[in-house]
């Protein structure tokens, strides 16, 4: 085993850029932020593929399977023996994966916005933020202690809701982060929970150490949480879903998936960066991090396979209705981590049953390529249209010929057409889940076809549809607007071929995949049925897609205001949590708890008031209490203490 | 002697009780610093004599209570000079010797 120690400077560097930028940025390096901030990813960037090389291909392996290191480990906070708060490296194939993909995806868009942010008035800052986020996520992948994780993980929520609500003048962006704020707190909560769960249990908060302990079905720890039980579920499962929680707060998972399409708010690349590559799959990555504890629990997984395949399908329905392109986006990013987490709900620990995991973490890779590749399309798109509504658009494929063929591959890739990134990994996740579960597969299958729907529909009303309205006087953008493009778009062409399955397991050890023709048939026909009908209802501009939406009715309006679930959390909150739960703690903390505290004090300054009488000043009343005294004492040695 | 002797004891304590109280009303009553001195200088000459009194009639071949009434003079004239010095810087800084004129040390 070498050493791994020179990972530290991965985090790091992004975490230099931030101090630096963050402090000196609007006074010294206004022009030359973006470069600093670009510089320092592109060594942590280099850093991390060095890295990933040595480990996949020069000694990671032992005795044929990919096994964990502790590159680094600093205990911070010691508890006990045993419990203690540690930062540290660890280095397995999911968190060298998860280095690449966080750094590459950030290296890209910190150079799309050398173009994208140019001139803004808080460039620095904003190069700052995205230092902030990059060092928090990387910091959250290399976590060696579930506590860590925590800490982590609180600090991408931050940098996420400083970089939505970045355009602070914005009435809407400002809610937009808070709205984020708040639902992923709320989830982070039971992630606490769940973490204090796990904790009490097992007795430590170091990764390796709980998933040791409790995978072990003799061991104390594992028969305490299983037999411990609330509410007609072990602590296990309680605690599992929990920690769940917290992941489908970031991750976007139905119910708490409202906060994303808001998100959109914030500038386009950053979009691409937190809302779509990287922080939203933190929750995926969350429980492929504890998966073999996860693992151990039946009941915990189901809930992860059901709640990531209803936000699959049903985050892919909204997104036929959406006009904003964004938020088609961000639909579609919801709908496919809903992939990811099924995925990782149908999977097992071991061997080939475990092909699930594989599945989606391979899934997870190729989606920060070929989202990010979307979302800096679209913040091409937008800044050369200056609107995010599709219907301003159409018609661009000669004015932004570069970004018509990313945007095109990268829609080919979502939809699973072979041989882009998408198909591989979808075709996997799709054999999973036919193996496991068939009421699954029949939704991912549904969902798939929609997804290519609405990415088509996407693609051909922005780049076909009607002439563009918009002039030669108009480019796409800088070079450096362009460069991340083509990079990633030869990415998400090439990402599909790497041989994934032998180099990210479940248990380290290669997996054998293969396609099957036969069984690709059916998502792929599909695909490219629906692909023929986007083409049909968007490539000209005609009555079809208003007629149909008009023949759904109500139904098409309940899903194009997003099966009304902002307005019944909004219900739910204003109507129902402030008056009846708010006021009533509000008017106890403001009459009880505070009237006790004013009445104390109240009580102390009305005594106060009277003893300060006593020191008159005047001497002859000290002369008066001295006689006193003396008097009494005299009367108590005399008649009393005799 | 033996005219003095005739007096009981009750009597010298009865007069320095009585000398004792009127110091002690003077201290009260009083506002002029000076006066409040006298009847500081009254409690402790009907302290000196009670302890003349309790020497003489009680202990009377010993000295030790005309002693402590000595040093009580002596104090008492220490003090005399102290306090006027006081009384006469008090009324360089207020004009006045007025006990109730300086009450600033307060609350």
């Amino acid at each position: 085993m070498s050493d791994y120690a020179y990972i530290v400077l991965i985090p790091l560097l992004p975490l230099a850029s931030f101090l630096l930028l963050g402090l000196f940025g609007r006074k010294y390096f206004t022009k030359s932020a973006g470069i600093i901030g670009t510089l320092a990813l592109l060594a942590s960037t280099a850093i991390a593929l060095m890295a990933a090389r040595q480990y996949f291909f020069i000694d990671g392996k032992v005795a044929g399977a990919y096994h964990q290191i502790i590159a680094f480990k600093y205990t911070w906070l010691a508890f006990s023996p045993g419990v203690s708060i540690d930062m540290g490296i660890v280095i397995d194939p999911i968190s060298v994966m998860m280095l690449v993909v966080v750094s590459f995806v950030s290296l890209m868009v910190h150079m799309f916005s050398l173009g994208y942010m140019k001139g803004e008035e808080r460039f620095a800052t904003y190069y700052a933020y995205l230092g902030l986020f990059t060092f928090s996520m990387l910091g959250l992948v290399l976590s060696v202690n579930i506590f860590q994780v925590y800490l982590f993980w609180e600090l991408v929520g931050v940098s996420s809701f400083l970089l939505i609500g970045y355009y602070y003048e914005k009435p809407t962006a400002v809610a937009a982060s808070k709205k984020a704020f708040i639902v992923t707190r709320f989830a982070d909560l039971g992630f606490l929970i769940g973490i204090l769960i796990l904790g009490f249990y097992s007795g430590t908060l170091d990764i390796s150490t709980l998933i040791h302990k409790l995978t072990a079905v003799q061991s104390p720890e594992y028969i305490a949480i299983t037999t411990a039980g609330f509410l007609g579920a072990s602590a296990l499962t309680w605690a599992l879903v929990l920690v769940f929680i917290g992941g489908a707060g970031k991750s976007a998972m139905f119910p708490l998936h409202i906060w994303l399409p808001d998100a959109m708010e914030g500038p386009t690349p950053v979009s691409a960066l937190i809302h779509a590559a990287t922080m939203v799959v933190a929750g995926v990555y969350l429980v492929a991090r504890l998966f073999p504890v996860f693992s151990m629990d039946a009941t915990a997984l189901q809930v992860v396979t059901y709640i990531g395949a209803f936000s699959a399908l049903l985050a892919a329905i909204i997104a036929c209705t959406q006009t904003d392109i964004k938020r088609v986006l961000a639909f579609s990013t919801m709908s496919q981590i809903g992939y990811m987490m099924f995925a990782l709900g149908v999977s097992k620990q071991v061997g080939e049953q475990g092909l699930g995991y594989m599945a989606s973490m391979f899934h997870l890779f190729n989606h920060a390529f070929f989202k990010s590749l979307l979302f800096l399309c679209a913040g091409a798109v937008i800044h050369l249209v200056h609107s995010n509504e599709i219907k301003d658009m159409g018609g661009l494929r000669k004015l932004m010929p570069i970004t018509h063929i990313a945007f095109l591959i990268a829609c080919l890739a979502i939809a699973g057409v072979p041989p882009f990134a998408g198909f591989f990994s979808k075709e996997e996740i799709l054999l999973a889940a036919f193996n496991a579960n068939k009421l699954i597969y029949g939704v991912a299958l549904f969902t798939a076809a929609l997804t290519a729907f609405y990415m088509f529909r996407l693609y051909f009303s922005i780049f076909w549809s009607k002439e563009s309205a918009h002039h030669e006087t108009h480019h796409e953008g800088t070079v450096s607007m362009k460069i991340p493009l083509i990079i990633l778009a030869v990415c998400t062409i090439g990402v599909g071929f790497i041989p994934f399955a032998k180099l990210v397991t479940a248990d380290g050890a290669a997996l054998e995949t293969h396609i099957d023709i036969l069984f690709s048939l059916a998502p792929v026909g599909l695909t490219l049925i629906a692909i023929l009908i986007a083409a049909r209802l968007y490539k000209q501009q005609n009555e079809g897609p208003q007629k149909i939406a008009d023949a759904l009715g109500v139904f098409y309006r309940v899903v194009s205001r997003k099966f009304y679930m902002d307005e019944l959390y909004l219900f739910i909150t204003k109507k129902i949590i402030f008056p009846l739960i708010g006021k009533p703690i509000a008017w106890i903390d403001r009459n009880i708890v505070d009237g006790c505290m004013n009445a104390l004090a109240a009580i102390t300054v009305k005594i106060s008031g009277w003893i300060k009488g006593m020191q008159s000043g005047k001497v002859q009343g000290y002369a008066l209490y001295f006689f006193g005294g003396v008097t009494l004492l005299a009367i108590l040695f005399i008649y009393v203490w005799k | 002697m033996n005219s003095l002797s005739e007096i009981p004891l009750a009597h010298i304590l009865f007069v320095s009780t009585a000398l004792f109280f009127i110091g002690m009303y003077g201290l009260f009553t009083r506002k002029n610093l000076v006066t409040l001195l006298m009847a500081i200088e009254l409690m402790l000459n009907s302290v000196n004599i009670n302890f003349v009194a309790f020497n003489k009639y009680l202990y009377p071949g010993k000295l030790d209570g005309i002693f402590f009434s000595l040093f009580i003079i002596t104090i008492a004239a220490a003090e005399a000079a102290v306090a006027i010095a006081i009384i006469i810087n008090l009324y360089r800084s207020h004009q006045s010797i007025d006990v109730d004129d300086a009450t600033e040390m307060k609350y």
